[in-house]
């Protein structure tokens, strides 16, 4: 590791489990300051544990998270850098809110117990609704919107928080192709504003076209790479299927790690390797 | 006809059953729309062992049940986080316990039970000046506390997970959230029972929430809800000369069945009802 620490969010033999069940696995990634992640894999593969172990919401069994060089189980103030959007199933779109109160529980951490929102905060809220073409329906109660804008609502929120790490969660699902163009859009601004992304994603397609690195995870196996070296036909094979392995790039050049090829699977990391989509 | 406002003990009641009728209302929306309705229930249920545990001690007995009760609440919320036992099941196992910690209490007394029938079902009637006062105190110390963690509590309510990830310490206002049900259902004892007490918390939130999409309102509503099935039921009770706590609770059914009947939330209609409404209904049958 550098002196001067270059990573935003570091695991390192991470291993979780929930009971019995072992959701990760031996799981080390690094992710740069800046840089753009797409996790991908099967369902059931890790994904969105992964970015709750990050975000502090599960604790590992074994190994460490660090995100911006601080512990995952002392956060403190970083954790008001982070910016979280879940997936859109676990939103109850019931609850009688509306648009603006949603993206101002972004702000909540920093607000603090026992103050009101500031002017300050509803501008920042205003703001983040801007952003993804939201600032009209503010007044909104959130039923009354669309999937697809609901989702925007939570990464308005999650903007709210003017996060440094933004950690996404399927945030294409149940969306049009229209809403999840400009989505990506959207994420692709961040990233160029310097914003650190990690996104979980079905889409290994759409992944490719717009991140710096991909994680392929299937509970243990996390090969991690360059789109173009990553998605593989092998590799994409082996993620979804059962295969194990474990590649990651914690120095350039990539390393394998492990022996825990099985099934004749084998991962090529060649720079000369066409990208496939997953389930071809 | 409002000259039986002249009695004191008339006079108590009314106090008493407004103040419940208020307090309830404002707990019941966060137990309906964080789906508390079982945790509320098993609550009120343990607090029986805390009751009888407080006639075997000779303390006051709604000291002694808000004790029980807290510890109740506290202990299903440790449970119901940490456990790998599933949460309803832990519940389950709390208030049945509970209960029968108070039957065998009760056993130990012989006779002297008549007023533990009252807890049960509510005896407004008997609220004494003491009792009157500890629950405008309890109230009061319910209704600052909900004002002072308004944003907070809608938060864990809506998005307990999101909560925790901007640093709200959302283990310690779900706690926080169930002392005060706890304390609601303990003030809440002489007037409705502890049978019914969980119905006149939901009820007039799942009423409220029937009518309206925005928190402030649903809480104004379920205030207004509450405190009507309060009067309402204490008034019917008196001059039909039939049970008071049931008769509220009766009166707060009438009001959920009319809300829904004039309900704009139709989009609701094709979606499963929510875990509050069905709650409700069970709670009101």
């Amino acid at each position: 590791m550098a002196a001067n620490d270059p990573w935003a969010v570091e695991l390192e033999n991470v291993t979780v489990a929930f009971g019995r069940t072992v959701a990760l696995q031996d799981v080390s990634l690094h992710v740069r300051r800046g840089e753009f992640v797409g996790i991908v894999g099967p369902n059931g593969s890790g994904k969105t544990t992964l970015l709750r172990t990050v975000l502090g919401l599960v604790r590992p069994v074994r190994g460490e998270v660090r995100v911006l060089g601080t512990p995952v189980d002392r956060l403190g103030a970083v954790r008001q850098r982070l910016g979280y959007v879940p997936q859109l199933a676990s939103i109850d779109p019931r609850f009688p809110v509306h648009v603006l109160d949603v993206v101002l529980m972004g702000r909540y951490g920093q607000i603090g117990l026992f103050h009101r929102p500031s002017a300050a905060d509803r501008r920042a809220a205003q703001a983040a609704l801007a952003r993804v073409g939201m600032a009209d329906l503010a007044e909104r109660q959130i039923g009354q919107l669309s999937g697809g804008q609901r989702q925007r609502v939570l990464i308005a929120r999650a903007l709210a928080v003017e996060p440094q790490i933004l950690l996404l969660d399927e945030p294409a699902t149940g969306v049009d192709p229209v809403t999840s163009s400009s989505l990506y859009e959207l994420l692709n601004q961040l990233h160029e504003e310097g914003i650190t992304i990690m996104m979980v994603s079905h889409d290994v397609g759409v992944v490719s076209q717009y991140v710096d690195q991909v994680a392929c995870l299937n509970c243990r196996l996390v090969v991690h790479g360059r789109p173009e070296e990553v998605l593989t036909t092998e590799v994409v094979e082996g993620c979804y299927g059962c295969g194990t392995m474990f590649l990651t790039h914690g120095a350039l050049p990539h390393i394998m790690v492990g022996s825990h090829r099985k099934k004749g699977l084998t991962a090529r990391v060649s720079p000369a390797a066409q990208h496939k989509p997953a389930g071809e | 006809m409002f000259d039986i406002l002249s009695y004191t003990f008339m006079q108590r009641a009314l106090l008493a059953s407004t103040l419940i009728g208020a307090i309830c209302a404002i707990i019941g929306v966060y137990v309906v729309l964080k789906s508390l309705a079982f945790i509320g229930s098993g609550i009120a249920h343990a607090s029986f062992g805390g009751v009888a545990l407080g006639y075997l001690l000779g303390w006051n007995l709604i000291f002694s049940a808000a004790v029980f009760s807290l510890l109740t609440a506290l202990g299903i919320g440790a449970v119901s986080r940490r456990s790998q036992v599933r949460e309803d099941t832990a519940i389950g196992i709390f208030f049945a316990t509970s209960m029968a910690l108070g039957i065998v209490l009760i056993g130990l007394l012989q006779g002297y039970n008549v007023d533990l029938f009252g807890f049960l079902f509510g005896s407004v009637l008997a609220v004494s000046q003491q009792d009157l006062w500890l629950s405008v105190g309890m109230g009061l110390l319910v209704l600052l506390t909900v004002g002072l963690f308004y944003k907070e509590f809608l938060f864990i309510s809506f998005d307990a997970e999101m909560a925790q990830v901007v640093g709200l310490p959302a283990a310690a206002l779900y706690y926080l959230l169930l002392a005060l049900i706890a304390l609601t259902v303990v003030i809440s004892l002489k007037v409705v029972g502890i049978i019914l007490v969980e119905a006149l918390i939901v009820t007039p939130a799942a009423a409220a929430y029937q009518l309206t999409d925005d928190l402030g309102r649903m809480m104004g509503a379920s205030v207004a809800i509450g405190i009507l099935s309060a009067v309402v039921g204490l008034f019917l009770s008196y001059w039909l000369n039939i049970a008071s706590g049931a008769t509220i609770v009766l009166t707060a059914a009438l009001l959920f069945g009319l809300a829904t009947a004039l309900s704009p939330r139709r989009r609701a209609v094709a979606e499963a009802p929510a875990e509050g409404e069905e709650a409700a209904q069970g709670a009101a049958e």
